[in-house]
């Protein structure tokens, strides 16, 4: 008789479904994952220990290439460790502004997730639909900070600048005539508010176009109901953050149970899971959707409402207006000394936690009083969920690792840092 | 919240009393630090004393204090930090714990505490060296196969030692000693109190 042995495959780095650079090794017998050993670091640029060489504000845009599709929430975390060592107060309408972007940002995050999640197990159309919506948003992103993803919008302090009274407007090119252009632009006549608003009205039927694509879809369904079940207390255990451990029915998102900026002031719910399925986890984020764009309402509505300061006005920790530099000697030398040596943050260690769309991103910071920081830690909610994928993918059938990637909501640039 | 942080330090003194080498409420956050002896002794009991009841392991991270310019003064090199959340009460705490040994630094792993502390710990040995005695697989996770050296250490330069190219000659990739110097555009400085002020210049 033949001796039966299992078999051990690589799955990635270069894999469609590996969602990034990772390299899975996978024990199989037959089609059972057996054990699976994920290899990470391929996309390691030691951004902490570059960060301990650059001044503290230096380092706000290697906030946005950690988890790259949610952009400002990672800069958002850092700036709350920054804010918290030197204890400075943040204006309320920045305040207002950057609930508004962490919710345009989960958006964005969700979207991309279902979008390639669904993807990966089958349903071609739903990527063509979630990049839809992601375009509008990413234009938001442009329109206050000139980048479409790598924002660097959030400053220690506030935010950098206020939003635009003017959306930015499509132009009649050779690939676009002049009828394709006025259909374009029909939400962009007024300001960035405005095209915000439009895109919330629209924004609930697109989820709704979503929901009737996959929520009832009996192929999706088989894919993700009863697939990497993960009962509350092992969540806990594992260190699960976010809709991970949300869709394992455990009520527990920072912007409730610890509010930072005006997460009390702004009406919303948390959905939780049952199952602590895929499949929960899969409605979670849809609800959550849902959700974020009712906060962005109540921000729009009170953004029109109450004009005034996006940034601290101590110049030690923001620079002063371009015009005010311009004209004044002692605006100059603190616009120098802010872009040369940097700002000096106070001896101590903090910890800041923000609901990232993810899980909890934690940055925690010491500094020993210099222009720079001393150690930096970020906490990337994706890493302990990768951590977790022997646990999670044992017994399971092949094909079904990629359905947990997908559920994991993995990307590369916060896992290696 | 801080209320809540002061009743939680005054649990922590009594309970761990002899234990606890510093307990500081420091801008609404709570360290507590214990020797590395009784590093898991005492993790445990904050998992599972119900005052407690620190059933997540948010975050364990290495931190190498060598060149800490700051007021403050540590005597041993390596330290693991620990970032813990109890979703029950709704409060944070930081444990920290010093290496004895510099230049063999040697922690219990709290793995089987929380079994989220095993990548936690993976990382910490990567990048900084410290062994953590009981792991089930402590192996290097974010740096290449076959690194040498622990990369996050203060005495690791920021360009590295060796540089990778592909050799057309022998038809594989190299290593070699790095090409670039490293170099500094901001000097990292530590001011003074009252510099800035009016009349310091």
């Amino acid at each position: 008789m033949a001796e039966i042995r299992n078999y051990t495959i690589n799955f990635g780095p270069q894999h469609p479904a590996a969602h990034g650079v990772l390299r899975l090794v996978l024990e199989l017998d037959g089609e059972v994952v057996e054990r699976a050993d994920p290899h990470i670091g391929l996309l390691h640029r030691g951004t902490e220990k570059l960060a301990e060489t650059r001044t503290w504000i230096q380092s706000v845009p290697y906030m946005d290439r950690l988890d790259y599709v949610s952009m400002m929430c990672n800069e958002h975390a850092y700036c709350m460790a920054i804010e918290k060592l030197l204890g400075i107060e943040v204006p309320l309408r920045a305040q207002y502004i950057r609930v508004m972007f962490d919710e345009i940002t989960r958006i964005l995050n969700h979207l991309l997730n279902i979008g390639t999640h669904a993807l990966d197990i089958g349903a071609m159309t739903m990527v063509i639909y979630t990049f839809r919506e992601r375009e509008d948003l990413m234009d938001v992103y442009e329109a206050v900070s000139g980048a479409r993803m790598h924002a660097a919008y959030y400053r220690p302090g506030g935010v950098y600048r206020d939003l635009p009274d003017q959306m930015p407007q499509y132009v009649v090119s050779k690939y676009k005539d002049a009828a394709t252009v006025k259909q374009l632009n029909t939400a962009r006549e007024g300001s960035l508010l405005d095209f915000l608003d439009d895109f919330t009205q629209r924004f609930p039927t697109y989820v709704d176009e979503y929901e009737t694509l996959l929520t009832d879809n009996r192929i999706w369904k088989q894919r993700t109901v009863g697939i990497c079940v993960v009962p509350p207390e092992r969540a806990l255990a594992l260190g699960f953050t976010g809709p991970m451990l949300r869709g394992s029915g455990v009520e527990w998102d920072l912007r409730k149970k610890q509010p930072y900026e005006v997460y009390d002031q702004v009406d919303f719910d948390i959905p939780v899971g049952v199952n602590g399925d895929c499949y929960d986890r899969y409605l979670c984020r849809i609800e959550e959707m849902r959700q974020s764009n009712r906060i962005i309402r109540q921000c729009i509505d009170w953004l029109r409402k109450n004009p005034g300061p996006v940034i601290t006005s101590n110049y030690k920790v923001a620079p002063p207006s371009r015009s005010k530099m311009k004209e004044n000697m002692e605006e100059l030398i603190h616009h120098f000394k802010l872009f040369t040596e940097g700002m000096h943050v106070p001896e101590g260690e903090v910890y800041a936690g923000v609901e990232h769309p993810k899980g909890e991103f934690g940055v925690y910071a010491i500094s020993d009083g210099a222009n720079k920081p001393y150690r930096l830690k970020l906490r990337a909610p994706g890493f302990p969920h990768l951590a977790a994928m022997d646990e999670l993918s044992r017994g399971y059938m092949i094909a079904d690792v990629v359905a947990i990637i997908g559920t994991m909501d993995i990307v590369f640039g916060e896992i290696d840092r | 919240m801080s209320q809540k942080l002061e009743q939680l330090s005054a649990a922590l003194q009594v309970t761990f009393e002899g234990r606890v080498q510093s307990l500081r409420l420091d801008r609404g956050e709570l360290t507590l630090t214990v020797a590395a002896a009784d590093y898991l002794q005492v993790a445990e009991a904050l998992r599972d004393a119900p005052a407690f009841g620190f059933e997540q392991l948010i975050d364990l991270c290495g931190v190498d204090y060598s060149s800490y310019a700051g007021s403050q003064s540590f005597s041993k090199r390596y330290a693991a930090v620990c970032h813990l959340l109890s979703v029950k009460s709704n409060v944070r705490l930081r444990l920290r714990v010093f290496a004895d040994d510099d230049q063999f630094p040697v922690l219990g792993s709290v793995c089987d505490v929380w079994p989220a502390a095993n990548w936690f710990e993976r990382e910490a040995f990567d990048l900084y060296g410290i062994m953590f005695s009981g792991h089930p697989d402590l192996r290097r996770i974010l740096t290449d196969y076959g690194f040498v050296g622990h990369p996050f250490r203060k005495d690791f330069p920021i360009s590295g030692f060796v540089e990778m190219r592909y050799d057309p000659e022998q038809g594989r990739v190299i290593y070699q000693p790095v090409s670039i110097a490293p170099r500094e555009i901001t000097p990292r400085i530590v001011r003074e109190e009252s510099y800035g002020d009016v009349g310091n210049g």
